[in-house]
C-alpha cells in the first residue's frame, strides 16, 4: 500500500458491493496518497466503475468503509461530494443549456456564488482550450471537446481529489493527448488524480501506481515500470509463421513460453543476448522484440479471453 | 420505514437548485413553451363550449341551470393542472433521467438523489401552476371566470400538480422504456380525464360508475376548481380539499421511496 508516503486521500477497506447474486466487488482495499495519481485497470466487468462509483457517493457499499480526507462516504455524502470533483464514463452534459451555461449550473449545485462561478468558469474554459466556444450548444461539440468540458466542469468546485472514469475512452489521439497534458497539469498542483481506464499507455504516461482489478478483486498493485519488470520482466518475443524446431528451441532457454492462436510469445528471464541468439540460430525466423509494457502484465494477469 | 427517516433527513431546500435547471430550461424555450396552454383553451372552447354546447342547451350542476360553456371551462383547467404536471414527471424526467443523464451529473455534487426528487416534484407542480394560470387568463378574457374566487385555481394547482407529479414520478420509477408509458396513460390519465365531471357533472352517471368517479383524483380536483371558477362554493368541499391534501402526501413520500430505489441500485 505505497503511496508516496503522504497523508492518504481516498481509504477503501474491504468494500464490497451485491446486486442479489451477484458481487461484483468482493471486499477491495485501497489508499491512495494525496497529489498521486492512481490508475484502476481491469477487464470489462472487474468491478472499477463499481469501486469508484462506490468513493463518490452514487452507490452505498454493502460492506466496508471509504472515506476522502477522512470524511466517510456514506456517514457524509454531502461533504464527500465538495471534495471531489467527478467524470462520468459517459457524458452527461445538459443538452438544453450551451457550454458556458452548463458549468454556471452546475456550480449553483455546490452553493457556489454566481461571480465566483463565472470567474472559475471562464478560467477553466481556458484551461482546457474551449474559451471559444463559450456560447455553443452541446450538440455542436467534438467527442474530445465534450471530454475537455465535463473535466472542466468536474473542477469547478476546486476538488482536492479528481475521479476520472475512463476520461480519454473513444478519443483521437490529439484528444487524449490534450486530456493527459492537463491532468498532469492538475497533479502538479497537488491535486489527487484516480482514474480508471483500458489504455495500458494512458496508465503509463499518467500513473504513479496503478491497481489491477479482475473478477470484483484487486490482483495487484505497483508502479507501472516496475509491475512490468518484476510480472513480465524486460522484453518480449513474438514471432509468427514459426516451425515445431523453433519452439522447442525457446523451451530450451530459461523463461515463459505462450502460444496465442498462430502467435508465440516468449518472455526470456534474461532479455541481453536473445536477439544475438536469433540471428544466429534463427535468422530467417519472422519475429518481433520488444520492450514489455503493462499491456503484457495485463493480460498475464487477466488471461486473454473475452469478456463480454 | 428506516428508509423512509433517511429520506424525509435527507430532503433539503437544495433541490431547489434542480427546480432552477427546469426552470432556466423552460425559459430558454420560453416562446414554445408558452403556446400550448394559450391555444389550448381555445381549442376547448370553440370544440366543446361552441360546438358541442350548441346541441347541449343548459346543464344541471348543484342545483343549477347554466350553459354548457360555463359548466366546462373549469373542467378544462383541472385538465391542463393533471396534463402537465403528469407529462413533466414521467415522459420529461424520463428523458432527463434515461436520455439525458441530467440526474446523474447533479448527483456528483453536493446534491442526494431526495433533493433531485423533490425539485422534479415541485417542477412538475409549478407547470401545472403556470398552465391553470395562463388558461385561466384566456378564460377569463372570455368572460368565464367569476373573481376573485377563480384566484382560488392558483393554490388548488400547487397541491393538485403536486399530487399528479407525484403519480407521475411513481409511474416513472417502474418504468423501464418511454414507450411504456403508453400503458397508464390509456388505462388511468384518460379514463380520468373523460369521467371526472370534466365534460358533463358525474351525477348524471349511472350510481356504481357515480362512486368510482368520486375515488378518481381528478373528480375532486374538477370539483373544487368548478367551485372556484364559477364562484359557488356549494357543497362539501372539505372532503374534496382533505382528498387531495392527504393523497399528494401519500404520493409525494412513494415518489420519493420508489425513485430513490429506481435511482441508486
Amino acid at each position: 500500500m505505497a503511496s508516496r508516503g503522504l497523508k492518504p486521500a481516498i481509504v477503501a477497506r474491504e468494500l464490497t458491493k451485491r446486486y442479489g447474486d451477484l458481487e461484483a466487488v468482493r471486499g477491495v482495499s485501497f489508499e491512495v496518497g494525496t497529489g498521486e495519481i492512481v490508475g484502476f485497470l481491469g477487464p470489462n466487468g472487474a468491478g472499477k466503475t463499481t469501486t469508484v462509483r462506490m468513493l463518490s457517493c452514487f452507490l452505498p457499499p454493502t460492506t466496508g468503509t471509504a472515506s476522502i480526507h477522512d470524511v466517510d462516504v456514506r456517514e457524509r455524502p454531502r461533504d464527500v461530494k465538495r471534495l471531489i470533483g467527478v467524470c462520468p464514463q459517459e457524458d452527461n452534459l445538459d443538452p438544453d443549456f450551451h457550454v458556458m451555461k452548463n458549468l454556471l449550473v452546475y456550480g449553483r449545485y455546490f452553493g457556489l456564488p454566481h461571480r465566483v462561478v463565472r470567474d472559475r468558469a471562464l478560467e477553466l474554459l481556458a484551461f482546457v482550450a474551449l474559451s471559444d466556444k463559450a456560447h455553443a450548444p452541446i450538440a455542436s461539440l467534438s467527442g474530445g471537446m465534450k471530454r475537455r468540458l465535463v473535466l472542466a466542469r468536474a473542477l469547478l468546485n476546486e476538488p482536492r481529489v479528481l475521479i476520472l472514469d475512463e476520461p480519454t475512452t473513444g478519443l483521437d489521439p490529439q484528444a487524449r493527448h490534450a486530456i493527459w497534458t492537463r491532468i498532469r497539469n492538475l497533479r502538479s498542483h497537488g491535486t489527487t488524480v484516480l482514474l480508471t481506464t483500458h489504455y495500458m499507455e494512458e496508465a503509463t504516461q499518467l500513473c504513479d501506481r496503478v491497481v489491477v482489478m479482475d473478477g470484483g478483486r484487486i490482483l495487484l498493485e505497483g508502479a507501472p515500470l516496475e509491475l512490468v519488470e518484476h510480472e513480465v520482466g524486460r522484453t518480449v518475443v513474438e514471432a509468427w509463421n514459426y516451425a515445431e524446431d523453433f519452439v522447442s528451441f525457446l523451451r530450451t532457454l530459461p523463461g515463459r513460453l505462450e502460444e496465442v492462436g498462430d502467435r508465440l510469445y516468449f518472455y526470456p528471464e534474461e532479455s541481453d543476448h536473445v536477439e544475438r541468439l536469433f540471428d544466429q540460430r534463427f535468422p530467417r525466423q519472422e519475429r518481433l522484440i520488444r520492450r514489455a509494457t503493462l499491456e503484457d502484465v495485463f493480460l498475464k494477469l487477466t488471461g486473454r479471453a473475452l469478456r463480454e | 420505514m428506516n428508509g423512509m427517516r433517511e429520506i424525509w433527513r435527507n430532503l433539503s431546500l437544495r433541490s431547489f437548485r434542480v427546480w432552477q435547471r427546469d426552470l432556466d430550461v423552460y425559459l430558454t424555450n420560453w416562446k414554445t413553451e408558452f403556446l400550448p396552454p394559450l391555444s389550448e383553451p381555445i381549442l376547448y372552447v370553440f370544440a366543446f363550449g361552441f360546438g358541442l354546447g350548441s346541441l347541449i342547451h343548459s346543464v344541471r350542476y348543484e342545483g343549477r341551470e347554466l350553459t354548457y360553456l360555463r359548466f366546462m371551462a373549469p373542467g378544462i383547467v383541472a385538465v391542463a393542472i393533471m396534463f402537465w404536471s403528469y407529462f413533466e414527471t414521467t415522459y420529461s424526467s424520463f428523458v432527463r433521467m434515461y436520455y439525458q443523464r441530467t440526474f446523474d451529473a447533479i448527483l456528483a455534487t453536493p446534491l442526494l438523489v431526495e433533493d433531485v426528487i423533490l425539485g422534479e416534484l415541485l417542477w412538475g407542480a409549478t407547470k401545472a401552476v403556470i398552465a391553470s394560470t395562463i388558461m385561466l387568463g384566456v378564460l377569463s378574457l372570455l368572460g368565464l371566470v367569476s373573481w376573485p374566487a377563480g384566484l382560488w385555481v392558483i393554490p388548488l394547482s400547487v397541491v393538485a400538480g403536486v399530487m399528479f407529479s407525484a403519480l407521475g414520478l411513481v409511474i416513472t420509477s417502474v418504468t423501464k422504456n418511454i414507450s411504456s408509458f403508453n400503458l397508464p396513460m390509456f388505462l388511468m390519465v384518460m379514463p380520468m380525464f373523460m369521467f371526472s365531471g370534466t365534460f358533463f357533472p358525474v351525477s348524471i352517471l349511472p350510481r356504481w360508475a357515480f362512486a368510482i368517479a368520486w375515488c378518481l383524483p381528478l373528480t375532486h380536483v374538477s370539483y373544487l376548481v368548478r367551485a372556484a371558477v364559477l364562484g359557488w362554493p356549494r357543497g362539501p368541499l372539505i372532503w374534496s380539499v382533505l382528498y387531495i391534501l392527504a393523497l399528494a402526501a401519500a404520493l409525494s413520500a412513494l415518489a420519493l421511496k420508489l425513485m430513490k430505489r429506481r435511482l441508486i441500485q
